[in-house]
């Protein structure tokens, strides 16, 4: 069954068409990747996703409900999480107090309930040792590590990861992958906007692949990696 | 001796001007809201204070308890429906309808109220004081400087022991990322405004017990407020107490050698500090 569902989205920035009749389903525990060149509306599908840009057209469901006009907090409330491609973290809260914020918020509890659930994520995301750390000082690694974290405080039905492993080592890149493996692994739906197309494949079971904001394919990994339409849109390969 | 007594004396007024301060630095941390009414609402608490006094005939303490409640819901709304429309990349609407609110506060007073300056009495309290080693402490200074530490211990613990402490910060380091975690900035804001004008029913209740207040002096505390919260350093209410402090200690040590110096010696103090230290003593706000 599908948990996420967006029908026919599009949105336009003046002249400037930024996602064109968007449809694709999002299957409970799956991890869908989405590939393409900058600009293509990755992010901007995203921002469509979490409400935080209002559609000019076109239909999101989540959890089979209807949630085109709900306000981005509300989204976030009923399950949708998400990271940025630049780590915004509450500088001067301490890591752990950035997840008990997230988590308690985030569901509508008070924090002594979700204390122990926040210090098992910072467990599962390599972050304990940093809990007590004010999370301005963090490196970028650690960084995206919380927004990892974070997003996984507020209990989401499904993740919404944006480019989190540009910017990291090869070294990095590994460990952050295997801790996502990990999160999809417990049954979490993701779905992962990434140029680093080998930590993608690792996880994803499908691929989405944008240009100019159309959906040009979507399918399984390799079929996708081999159509003759990516390789020329996406990785500049004349065939 | 009597310079020991000056400074002590300095030190105690200091903590009224904490008082004026903190509500102040408060806002200012969480919402980056510069309140230029925040003298007018603190005589505005005065005189809802000695209305409570006047027509219930109850202390001025109890009728402090009494306003709190009530002033802390004025704030909330005030934020809710005015001051929250104001807020945004542009600094300039807050300043110009906190401006337009504090010419409103004074001129309702004056309607209300007339220019006469009134007083709250403590009755024997205004003039008790103990004898602390070489130095007499009025009580009532004594327990201005109590409540005016009792309030920044309490607005820390609010600050970094509570869930809305956390919010309070978290919205304060980035409202937009804070709302995609389910907090809700528009209410956090309010409830900080709330919690100031709790602050600022404190300070009114010193502030009218010690000297007497007319619609008209709020500009002139919140220069003091202004300058004690720059010199501690803007956001930090530790650093708040000590900027009240030092402008109280140089007002008494101004007017011990002439009279005429005492304001104009506060002001020197807040122009040294602002050349030595321009983010002040104990910066933690980022802008």
């Amino acid at each position: 069954m599908a948990i996420l569902a967006l029908d026919n989205v599009s949105k336009a920035f003046g002249a400037l068409r930024v996602s064109q009749h968007i449809t694709f389903d999002l299957a409970e525990g799956e991890a869908l990747g989405v590939i393409g060149p900058n600009g293509a509306g990755k992010s901007t599908l995203f921002n469509l996703i979490t409400g935080n840009l209002p559609v000019d057209e076109g239909r999101i469901e989540f959890l089979g409900r209807d949630v085109t006009q709900v306000p981005p907090m509300e989204r976030c409330l009923s399950g949708l999480g998400r990271t940025f491609q630049i780590p915004q973290p509450f500088e001067k809260l301490t890591v752990f107090e950035n997840l008990v914020v997230a988590g308690a918020f985030g569901n509508r509890l008070p924090e002594n309930e979700v204390s122990d659930e926040c210090a098992d994520i910072l467990v599962e995301t390599g972050l304990i040792g940093k809990a007590n750390e004010v999370a301005g000082r963090l490196s970028l690694l650690e960084r995206k590590r919380l927004e990892l974290a974070r997003a996984m405080a507020t209990r989401p039905k499904v993740l919404l990861l944006d480019e989190i492993a540009g910017g990291l080592t090869e070294g990095e890149c590994h460990a952050l992958v295997a801790t996502i493996q990990k999160v999809h692994a417990g049954g979490m739906s993701i779905i992962w906007i990434e140029h680093v197309l080998h930590a993608l494949t690792s996880v994803a079971e499908r691929l989405l692949v944008l240009d100019f904001g159309k959906v040009i394919g979507i399918g399984d990994p390799d079929t996708i990696m081999n159509s003759q339409e990516v390789r020329e849109i996406y990785l500049g390969i004349d065939v | 001796m009597i310079w020991i007594d000056t400074i002590v004396q300095g030190v105690l007024l200091g903590g009224l001007y904490a008082l004026f301060a903190a509500g102040l630095s408060l806002v200012f941390g969480i919402m980056r809201l510069v309140n230029l009414a925040h003298g007018d609402l603190i005589v505005m608490a005065a005189y809802l204070i000695l209305v409570l006094v006047t027509l219930l005939g109850i202390d001025p303490f109890l009728a402090a308890l009494i306003a709190a409640p009530f002033l802390f819901g004025v704030g909330w709304l005030l934020q809710m429906h005015v001051l929250n429309r104001t807020l945004g990349p542009d600094i300039l609407p807050p300043l110009l309808v906190t401006f337009g609110l504090s010419i409103v506060i004074q001129n309702a007073l004056l309607e209300g109220f007339s220019a006469d300056s009134k007083r709250l009495s403590v009755g024997q309290l205004e003039t008790a004081s103990l004898a602390l080693g070489p130095v007499n402490v009025g009580v009532m200074p004594l327990l201005t400087f109590i409540s005016a530490i009792v309030v920044i211990v309490a607005l820390n613990r609010l600050f970094y022991s509570t869930s809305l402490g956390r919010a309070f910060r978290a919205t304060s380091d980035d409202a937009v990322t804070a709302s995609l975690m389910g907090v809700r900035p528009q209410n956090i804001f309010a409830t900080a405004t709330g919690i100031a004008m709790v602050v600022v029913t404190i300070a009114a209740l010193y502030l009218g017990t010690r000297a007497n207040f007319d619609p008209t002096i709020g500009p002139a505390r919140l220069i003091y407020a202004f300058e004690a919260v720059i010199i501690g350093g803007l956001g930090s209410l530790w650093g708040t107490l000590a900027g009240g402090i030092i402008i109280g200690v140089a007002q008494t040590l101004g007017a011990a050698i002439n009279p005429e110096w005492q304001i104009l010696a506060g002001h020197v103090a807040f122009v040294v500090v602002l050349l030595l230290r321009p983010r002040g003593l104990f910066p933690r706000a980022v802008d």
